[in-house]
């Protein structure tokens, strides 16, 4: 079994264009949720969200590019850059024949399919333009950075809803640690804020209509975000070998299915999940400091996931801190888990713990250290992050500080 | 169909009983509709009343629309119906 190391991270989402901005909005408790702007915005019931804001696309990509890129492409593709740019990492001819991508989406080009069913339904036009299938597909991301890349090895897309990347994610890692793959690029990307992406979570009941307030006793719901978290996955002697700078050891994952309900997500399922994880990274209860948490700010998840922890981590729950950073950048769906992975990096490279941002009132079913409102300096070896999606289907990650 | 006959019909078919057997104070939890049953009922009740029912799954009680019987439901039909001035009425 290899070990796997993170060398390089990458993101675009509603607190910033990169990881460093990104981390510096999470160390402030910045809220990135704000009024939905979107044609027919008018038309919705749910009006708020956290967009990417300022992304500028049509100067930083091509005509082509354009033409082939949804957005969920464009967040996974800028995020790649920065990711394979820290990473110093050099595609050679011997190398690109094993690296590969596995990206998480949910909704995949999800506005492309809104924009272009308003063309032939509503505007009543018979004719689509002729990249629409490329440019929607859900491993477009994925395929666009093979090629961006030269990566020839194993690529392709992971969908689990809002656990997609955590997937994505633990897929990549076994790979690596298997020794199928010395490198991996990972992580997800999410666009589903576009009219009729709204519209169906909309129609849930489960959207929050003011903010997300995760753990709080007056918490309204989820609100959703967009962007992407991208990563790229080595092996550690080939990361020594190079003399590559290491963010942090991905230590173990684990993924389980609840087998109970399409929404309703279960004690069992999540805990299983996250003890999985501890054995399969070798770590104790004790030895995790922070846990990023699934959080969605829904009644069902926060009560679940918080007796989900207490079972796992018993006594050891007291000395535990839990935020939920959806409170800042939403709910990325397939894209949240490898935006929220980086709220972990930070707490075991640089000793900050990103808060859980409006929270108001504790909750008697969280009775659980949620790091509210403001950031805090705390020294972690170990972090765990969750991902519970509809369809019952978990995924956690634990990282360890290198 | 009266307003009592519709959400009696609506209520039947989410429950998979007969009208007959969905009398005005039935609960929802006495014919067995579960949260994700609530929610597509409320959905059935705007579609055929063309109101918007400001019901979140969260907070079922926080609502202003009483969910908890036949004749709750109906009454907050009635008030959405005054509120929100018939079919034309935007969110």
């Amino acid at each position: 079994m290899k070990r796997v190391v993170i060398t390089g991270a990458g993101t675009v989402n509603a607190l910033g264009h990169d990881v460093p901005t990104t981390l510096e909005a999470m160390r402030n408790g910045v809220c990135g949720i704000a009024p939905l702007q979107m044609r027919d915005a008018d038309r919705l019931q749910i009006r708020i969200g956290a967009q990417v804001t300022g992304f500028d696309a049509e100067n930083r990509f091509s005509r082509q590019q354009l033409t082939l890129f949804d957005p969920f492409t464009q967040f996974a593709f800028v995020a790649a850059e920065e990711a394979m740019r820290q990473s110093g990492l050099e595609i050679t001819e011997a190398l690109a024949d094993r690296a590969g991508v596995v990206l998480g989406t949910a909704g995949g080009g999800i506005s492309t399919t809104d924009d272009n069913y308003r063309t032939v339904y509503a505007e009543g036009k018979n004719r689509v333009h002729p990249f629409v299938v490329p440019k929607l597909m859900n491993n477009a991301a994925a395929a666009q950075l093979s090629l961006r890349y030269n990566l020839r090895g194993p690529s392709f897309t992971v969908s689990s809803a809002c656990a997609s990347s955590n997937h994505a994610m633990a897929q990549a890692f076994v790979m690596v640690r298997s020794g199928m793959a010395p490198v991996m690029v990972t992580g997800g990307s999410e666009s589903m804020l576009c009219f009729g992406g709204v519209k169906a979570w909309e129609g849930l009941r489960v959207m929050a209509r003011d903010a997300c307030r995760p753990f709080s006793r007056d918490r309204s719901g989820m609100v959703q975000g967009e962007g992407a978290g991208i990563f790229v996955f080595e092996e550690y002697d080939h990361a020594r070998a190079r003399g590559a700078d290491i963010l942090c050891e991905v230590a173990g994952c684990a993924m389980t299915s609840d087998a109970t309900d399409i929404v309703m997500p279960s004690v069992d399922g999540a805990a299983r999940a996250m003890r999985g994880a501890l054995v399969d990274a070798g770590l104790a209860a004790g030895d995790v400091g922070y846990i990023n948490a699934h959080g969605t700010g829904t009644a069902a998840n926060d009560k679940t996931e918080c007796a989900a922890v207490a079972e796992v981590f018993g006594q050891q729950t007291q000395q535990l801190m839990i935020s939920s950073t959806k409170s800042m950048h939403g709910h990325l769906i397939g894209g949240t888990g490898a935006v929220e992975l980086l709220a972990c990096i930070m707490a075991l490279r640089e000793g900050v713990i990103a808060p859980t941002i409006n929270h108001r009132e504790d909750d008697p079913d969280c009775p659980l250290d949620v790091v509210p409102n403001t950031a805090r300096q705390a020294q972690v070896h170990a972090t765990l992050t969750n991902a519970f999606a509809f369809g019952g289907m978990n995924a956690v990650i634990a990282l360890r500080k290198i | 169909m009266s307003v009592q006959d519709q959400v009696i019909a609506i209520l039947a078919e989410q429950a998979v009983l007969e009208p007959r057997d969905v009398s005005p104070d039935a609960t929802l939890e006495s014919l067995g509709i579960d949260s994700m049953g609530v929610v597509e009922s409320i959905f059935a009740i705007e579609e055929a009343f063309d109101i918007t029912v400001p019901f979140n799954a969260n907070a079922p009680d926080a609502a202003d629309f009483d969910i908890t019987s036949v004749a709750s439901i109906i009454a907050g039909i009635e008030r959405l119906r005054a509120q929100q001035n018939g079919p034309s009425s935007a969110p």
